[in-house]
């Protein structure tokens, strides 16, 4: 028990250290270039590892990247300028929030398309249910009456 | 229609099944490039072998291969071979950006391996590798005699991809150039 708790602690330890890794190598001059800095390379997907963003990829293509956004905040490029820097070279596979676009509305609203179907779905087999439910109860007074009977002797 | 409205849930799992069972079989390192059909990036950079500056203008004036390569890359030795032919026959000509490596390393590394580049741009930093949407060498590019991106390959080109693949392209490429 006593190890289990110990390398449960381990455990949570290495994650945050892995985590905070890649970050704080860069220099800054105010608080607020950190913080977009951050946002962005907390948004922007790793093209090598890809289902790793910017901050937690070791890969060699995330290392230039992460410089790239730290030199274009540095030269006082907005988060627009940025992110369309990235688009023009990486396409909306970059973004883990991939932009509006023909090619991207489906996993937008696919989703919700999913969630009206089941709605329908559910809807629709409950609806049922209600209609059998009133169905059974339009028995006449002698047919409850057997019915009642029937069950009582069970 | 009441009983096709029976199946519509069957349907919809079959439907979901398929899609979900070809994901399994999809290349997801096969992005498609933003890049295609647009020029090659501007640069002014050194050469791996000879440190000449070179810019856009010195790339060949045919259609060319731009293969992106490192010597810790291992596939690039798979694909070593298949890109000394091309240039050895002189089917196609073969430019190099070497790609986050050492210089003198890259150097040895020809010098083992034999060099089938006209020449190798030495992209230190990336930077170029950047401007070109790469993930990591190996990839290569199909490169047009107006200095236009038109295909794009991720990982090996290997005597079978040129076959299957780049030849193809190629032939179609010719094709249209020759309508126009």
């Amino acid at each position: 028990m006593k190890n289990l708790l110990l390398l449960t602690v381990l455990f949570s330890l290495a994650g945050s250290f892995s985590l905070n890794a890649q970050v704080d190598t860069f220099q800054f001059d105010t608080d607020e270039q950190q913080q977009r800095f951050r946002r962005l390379s907390d948004e922007l997907r790793c093209p090598m590892c890809q289902n790793t963003n910017l901050t937690g990829s070791s890969g060699g293509v995330a290392e230039d990247l992460r410089r790239e956004v730290h030199r274009m905040i540095m030269d006082g490029f907005t988060n627009a300028a940025i992110e369309q820097f990235m688009f023009d070279r990486y396409g909306d596979f970059i973004f883990y929030r991939p932009r509006l676009r023909a090619e991207t509305v489906f996993l937008w609203f696919g989703p919700i398309i999913f969630l009206l179907f089941g709605a329908w779905m559910a809807y629709g087999i409950t609806r049922k249910a209600r209609i059998i439910d009133i169905e059974e109860s339009d028995l006449d007074s002698s047919q409850q009456q057997r019915l009642q009977d029937l069950l009582d002797k069970k | 229609m009441s009983k096709l409205k029976f199946f519509i849930p069957a349907i919809g799992f079959f439907v979901l099944a398929l899609l979900l069972w070809r994901g399994l079989y999809l290349n997801t390192r096969d992005l498609p490039s933003v890049l295609i059909d647009k020029p090659l990036p501007e640069f002014e950079m050194k050469t791996v072998i000879g440190s000449q500056l070179v810019t856009n203008k010195d790339l060949p004036d045919k259609m060319f291969l731009l293969n992106v390569w490192g010597s810790y890359c291992l596939p690039c030795l798979v694909e070593h071979p298949t890109l000394m032919r091309l240039t050895e026959e002189g089917e196609m000509p073969v430019v190099g950006v070497n790609y986050r490596d050492r210089k003198n390393l890259a150097i040895d590394w020809l010098g083992v391996n034999g060099n089938p580049f006209s020449f190798s741009l030495l992209d230190e930093d990336g930077k170029l590798g950047i401007d070109l949407g790469v993930y990591g060498a190996p990839e290569t590019f199909l490169i047009d005699q107006n200095g236009v991106i038109r295909y794009r390959h991720v990982s090996v080109l290997d005597e079978t991809v040129w076959q299957e693949v780049f030849q193809p392209a190629i032939t179609a490429l010719r094709a249209e150039q020759a309508g126009i």
